[in-house]
């Protein structure tokens, strides 16, 4: 990799990070797991002047169990994501998005906050992110804020981050019990999706009592299917009532659209189990 | 000495030389450093066609650790023109190919203007603080639009048509004339196949390095020719061939995409002369995809003449073959290597080839694994099951009927070449057989009453090929520029070890395992005692070095003759050392032995013996080496059965293979590992081009496709486990009996796949899908839609990002 110079900076707390950040300005960057900034940096697509290494932030690290809801650190990597038994237990669509992410090495690298932070439409994190009703945890100059997924996510590789902020954590509300898939299509195994669901649903007595489904790379960011969601529930757990939900996906008559039908059929199909 | 026990041909040895290559333990060209040593980046065109009307380098020249900033204005008095060895006709049009553009950029991605710098980062830093301003003309980008010659690529020389060269049986005088075949035909059918233009991506880029020192030059090259780039940098720097060394190291690959004399390489060699110092140059991967030569880029019109029993009688293939900007080493040719190969195994009555080629905007082509022949099989086996759709016909039946049956060989084609050997009955039984034909069709009739949203097609491709490259006076006739013979040398060191040297310059095939193995057994010394030397050309100063499957059927001839040169001296030696008549010495398991009696000497006495001289028969010279040449008198034919079952999820487009069955016959198997590992590695390559890999350009001929975020190659997670088996059927026109299996993977999957796809579908209406066949491009014509072209879906990713030229 031949990357323009910059400069390499390793804070080891918080603080230090944010006040970092702030002193290198505006075209200094984080970097976490390196694995969409480095590419980025190696075509020369961008050339920031510093780079933040938050990997010594071991505070931004593991899974807590915070009561109704789970706080997952921002540098907790995707292989860590796989095999922590309280996103198993209460947010088990998570799992089972990171498990279709990239190839092992990169898993091993990157991270969840990273992929949330990068916001590539074709990240396969962003839909369950804003599904779920995730909130990020940010610190700035001026202390902390929270922003719901759905303000978090702006544009194509755009979030509510300015550039002076870090993600810290991010809340998950516990699912538990809920049923979950994620159905991607993807061309080769270590493509980005083409289109992929994320259902999480939750039946009782054969009823579908709730149901979230967000959509990956159907547009400029995540997309939740709400029209699907309201439609499932108070129906029986069938296939009758999934595929006719599933037509809400998309209306238009273009691959993508049918993409997002047919998979959304398909990841309520399983999730229902 | 100690005897090899079991033959070593046939084993099935794990690779001498992957420990270094997969510890890291070897040097890659990018991996050494000389004293002194400069580094170069490469200013390439963001635009496919352009007059240059001014470069500024003041600013890039001022920037840190800059030596030099040179422009194509600098070099246009020496660079001269890059090579082109295959002028294809007497009247071909070649424009001159500059390494670095002076007036005029052709392509996106052309090299434009040179740093040189103390660093690799210090050079692409200066890179963007060049200048450069060009005049936009009007981009060439599709081949039947530049035969309009509405807009020139090359405006001096009047038209974008390359040159066209035709074959014709009947004018050849080895068939009939096509068009009475066709007029008289009960049954003619007619289609456009479109071979996309496909990327070699070699896994280590290429990198190059000079050093100059007295008045030597030595030039090392991730190349897969170091003997044909010697020559060529001589003939255009004018430097004196003696003065010039070039080594390939361990190379990473190559594929037909490092059998040439790059830009890159000339340019280090004249800077490397300008400064006296040495100069580095490795490419990043985008610039491998953006500068180095593409593949395939052909459309292909074809007609086919049959009777109504299933008898075909006709062939006309009419090419358009895309050169791209510039004729490179052998790009006109790689269209013609295809031509005697569309009649495939089949007996057509007449026959009729016209490939034009065509100047665009783009990168030039040229070699890339099978080289014209993959097009020929693809045309040909996708035209057999279009008969058989057309009659109704089992389409196995159908080929069965067509080919050249196991007791007709020799047999000589309608192209005019002579098929030595071959038992397509043999290799088609044990692919029947190990695939469950029978079984998958019914399978596929249950899943087509069903209507089942996943539907079964089983594509088949009984293919043969031309390896073993080549007779040297058939190159002559095709007015190649070289001959195709090749040449080994066997030196015998007095400790009784052995050195190989060979003029085939193996870059990840395992030439050391297999020719070490040849020559363990035919002297009769261990495998761990052969070095085998290769791709320097001080140390094996001739050969021509490796492409086209020739390797093994011609270069392991030259060794077999040069060992048999060594045990034929050795026996004159040996009778004279045992006081015997010559007549009476026997040689088996390393040692001669007069016959009926037990007087014995090693052969590694008998090497000693020669390396002394103290006492050698009247006229002998001392030592114990032999040098050979083979020059083959015809090609090899490896053939096979390749069968394939898909599964087509008609929802989503999505396609899975689901059992693939490869009977190959690649004639004598030297080690039955390496050859598996040179299928299932063509496999992967066939099938990505049958459904993953595509270069795609925009309308302004910018590369879409410079990332392996966009251009799709496979992995084995992508792929099925492959079901291999072989037929042997020696070829006779060496004495190893081998045909080569370089390409064979490559040549016969492509269509097995896409047939097998269609044959999923077509119940549905769908009767053509282009390549690759992309998940939305199978939906598509599913839904009675045109062809939405490649690029409609972005991979995301990096794909999201425009990956412009690699450089902002
Ligand atoms: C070959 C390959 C295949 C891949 N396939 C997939 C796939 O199938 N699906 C998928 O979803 N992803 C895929 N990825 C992307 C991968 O998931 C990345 O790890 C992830 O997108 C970014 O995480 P990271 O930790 O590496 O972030 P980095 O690359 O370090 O950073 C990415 C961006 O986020 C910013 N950032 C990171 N962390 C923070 C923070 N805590 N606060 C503020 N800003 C921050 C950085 O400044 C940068 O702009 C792939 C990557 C590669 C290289």
């Amino acid at each position: 990799m031949i990357p323009a110079e910059f400069k390499y900076l390793f804070p080891s707390t918080v603080d230090e990070a944010v006040r970092m950040l702030a002193e290198e300005g505006e075209d200094a960057k984080v970097i976490a797991g390196g694995q969409s900034l480095v590419p980025v940096l190696r075509m020369r697509l961008a050339a920031p002047t510093a780079l933040i290494d938050i990997g010594g932030l071991t505070e931004l690290t593991g899974v807590r169990d915070d009561g109704d809801s789970l706080l997952i650190g921002a540098m907790t990597t995707h292989y860590e994501v796989q095999r922590d038994h309280l996103i198993h237990d209460h947010a088990l669509l998570l799992k089972l998005v990171t498990d279709t992410v990239a190839d092992p090495q990169i898993r091993h690298r990157g991270t969840f906050g990273g992929s949330l932070c990068h916001a590539d439409p074709a990240g396969d994190l962003l839909a369950p992110a804003l599904a779920l009703d995730a909130v990020m945890i940010i610190a700035g100059p001026s202390g902390r804020r929270e922003v719901s997924a759905s303000e978090f996510f702006v544009d194509y590789f755009t979030t509510a981050l300015a550039p002076d902020e870090i993600l810290l954590d991010v809340r998950v509300p516990k699912y538990t019990g809920w049923g979950a898939h994620y159905e991607k299509l993807n061309r080769v195994a270590q493509a980005w999706s083409i289109v992929a669901v994320a259902a999480a649903v939750r039946v009782s007595d054969g009823v579908i009592a709730a149901a979230r489904v967000g959509l990956t790379n159907v547009g400029s960011g995540p997309v939740r299917a709400v029209e699907v969601e309201s439609a499932l529930v108070g129906l029986p757990a069938t296939a009758e009532s999934i595929s006719a939900a599933a037509g809400r996906a998309s209306t238009g008559d273009g691959y993508k659209d049918n993409l997002a039908r047919v998979l959304t059929g398909r990841a309520l199909t399983a999730a229902v189990g | 000495m100690t005897a090899t026990a079991e033959p070593e041909v046939g084993k099935a040895r794990l690779r001498k030389e992957d420990a270094r290559l997969i510890t890291g333990e070897t040097r890659w060209t990018d991996n050494l450093q000389l004293t002194g040593m400069l580094h170069m980046a490469v200013l390439r065109s963001p635009v496919a066609h352009a007059r240059i009307t001014g470069v500024d380098v003041s600013r890039a020249t001022a920037m840190p650790g800059v030596a030099v900033v040179l422009t194509g204005e600098d070099f246009a008095a020496e660079q001269g023109s890059l090579p082109c060895a295959w002028p294809i006709t007497e009247d071909m049009k070649s424009p001159p190919a500059p390494a670095l553009a002076v007036d005029q950029v052709n392509f996106a991605g052309e090299a434009v203007a040179l740093v040189i710098a103390d660093s690799a980062y210090h050079a692409a830093d200066a890179l963007e603080a060049i200048d450069v301003d060009y005049e936009d003309l009007p981009v060439v980008l599709d081949m039947e639009e530049a035969l309009r010659d509405n807009d020139l690529v090359h405006p001096d020389l009047g038209t974008n048509r390359c040159a066209t060269w035709i074959f014709d049986s009947a004018e050849a005088g080895a068939g009939t004339n096509v068009e009475d075949e066709i007029a008289a035909a009960e049954v003619v059918i007619e289609r456009t196949f479109r071979q996309q233009r496909l990327i070699p991506a070699f896994m280590e880029p290429r990198s190059v390095v000079v050093d100059s020192s007295a008045g030597m030059f030595t030039v090392w090259s991730a190349t897969q020719i170091p003997h044909i780039l010697r020559w060529m940098l001589s003939a255009v720097t004018g430097i004196s061939e003696s003065k010039l060394r070039v080594i390939a190291p361990d190379v990473g690959g190559g594929f037909g995409g490092k059998l040439q004399v790059t830009p890159e390489e000339l340019l280090c060699l004249l800077v490397a002369r300008r400064m006296g110092r040495p100069v580095k140059w490795t490419e990043t991967r985008t610039e491998s995809m953006l500068a180095a030569h593409h593949g395939r880029d052909q459309v292909q019109k074809i007609t086919l003449a049959a009777r109504r029993d299933g008898t075909v009688t006709g062939l006309k293939v009419e090419l358009l073959a895309d050169m791209g900007a510039y004729l490179r080493l052998v790009t006109p040719g790689v269209p013609i290597l295809g031509a005697f190969m569309f009649n495939s195994i089949y007996k057509f009555a007449g026959y009729r080839f016209e490939c034009t080629n065509v100047f665009t905007n783009k990168v030039p082509t040229d070699a890339y694994r099978g080289a014209g022949r993959p097009e020929a099989t693809f045309a040909i086996e996708r035209m057999m099951d279009e008969l058989a759709v057309e009659l109704g016909m089992e389409p196995m039946k159908i080929r069965e009927m067509n080919w050249i049956k196991h007791e007709e060989f020799p047999f000589t084609t309608v192209a005019g070449l002579t098929y030595d050997s071959g038992n397509y009955e043999a290799a088609t039984a044990r692919a029947m057989e190990l695939f469950g034909y029978d079984d998958l069709r019914e399978e596929q009739a249950r899943r087509r009453a069903d209507g089942s949203v996943v539907q079964l097609g089983i594509g088949i491709s009984t293919y043969t090929e031309m390896c073993g490259l080549a007779p040297s006076r058939v190159l002559g006739a095709l007015r190649y520029g070289a001959g195709g013979w090749e040449t080994a040398s066997i030196r015998m060191l007095p400790t009784g070890k052995v050195e190989v040297i060979t003029g085939t310059s193996p870059h990840g095939q395992g030439h050391e395992t297999v020719w070490s193995q040849i020559v363990a057994d035919r002297l009769g010394v261990p495998f761990e005692d052969i070095e085998v030397l290769h791709g320097d050309t001080a140390t094996s100063h001739k050969g021509m070095d490796s492409y086209g499957s020739r390797s093994l059927a011609v270069g392991g001839t030259a060794l077999v003759q040069a060992a048999d040169k060594v045990l034929a001296k050795a026996r004159t030696l040996a009778a004279h050392m045992m006081e015997c008549d010559e007549a009476d010495v026997e040689f088996a398991s390393g040692s001669f032995s007069v016959r009926g009696t037990s007087t014995v000497r090693a052969l590694g006495d008998v090497v000693l013996a020669a390396h002394v001289a103290h006492d050698l028969p009247e006229g002998m010279e001392p030592g114990m080496d032999a040098d050979a040449t083979f020059d083959p008198d015809n090609f090899s034919y490896p053939h096979g059965t390749h069968l394939c079952a898909t599964e087509v999820d008609t929802e989503t487009g999505m396609v899975k293979i689901v059992r693939y069955v490869a009977v190959d016959d690649v004639g004598t198997v030297v080690n039955p590992l390496i050859v598996d590992g040179q299928v299932h590695g063509g496999l992967a390559q066939g099938i990505a081009q049958a459904l993953y890999e595509e270069a795609t350009h925009d309308e302004m001929g910018t590369l879409t496709t410079a990332t392996f975020a966009d251009y799709l190659v496979p992995c084995a997670a992508d792929l099925p486990a492959f079901l291999t088996d072989r037929t042997t059927t020696p070829a006779t026109s060496n004495p190893l009996g081998a045909k080569g299996v370089g390409e064979a993977g490559t040549i016969a999957s492509t269509p097995a796949v896409v047939n097998s796809v269609l044959d999923a579908v077509r119940h549905l209406g769908v009767r053509d899908i282009e390549m690759p066949m992309s998940p939305e491009r199978v939906w598509t014509a599913l839904q009675g839609r045109p062809d939405p072209g490649a690029g409609d879906v972005a991979a995301g990713g990096l794909g999201s990002i425009d990956a412009q030229g690699g450089q902002s």
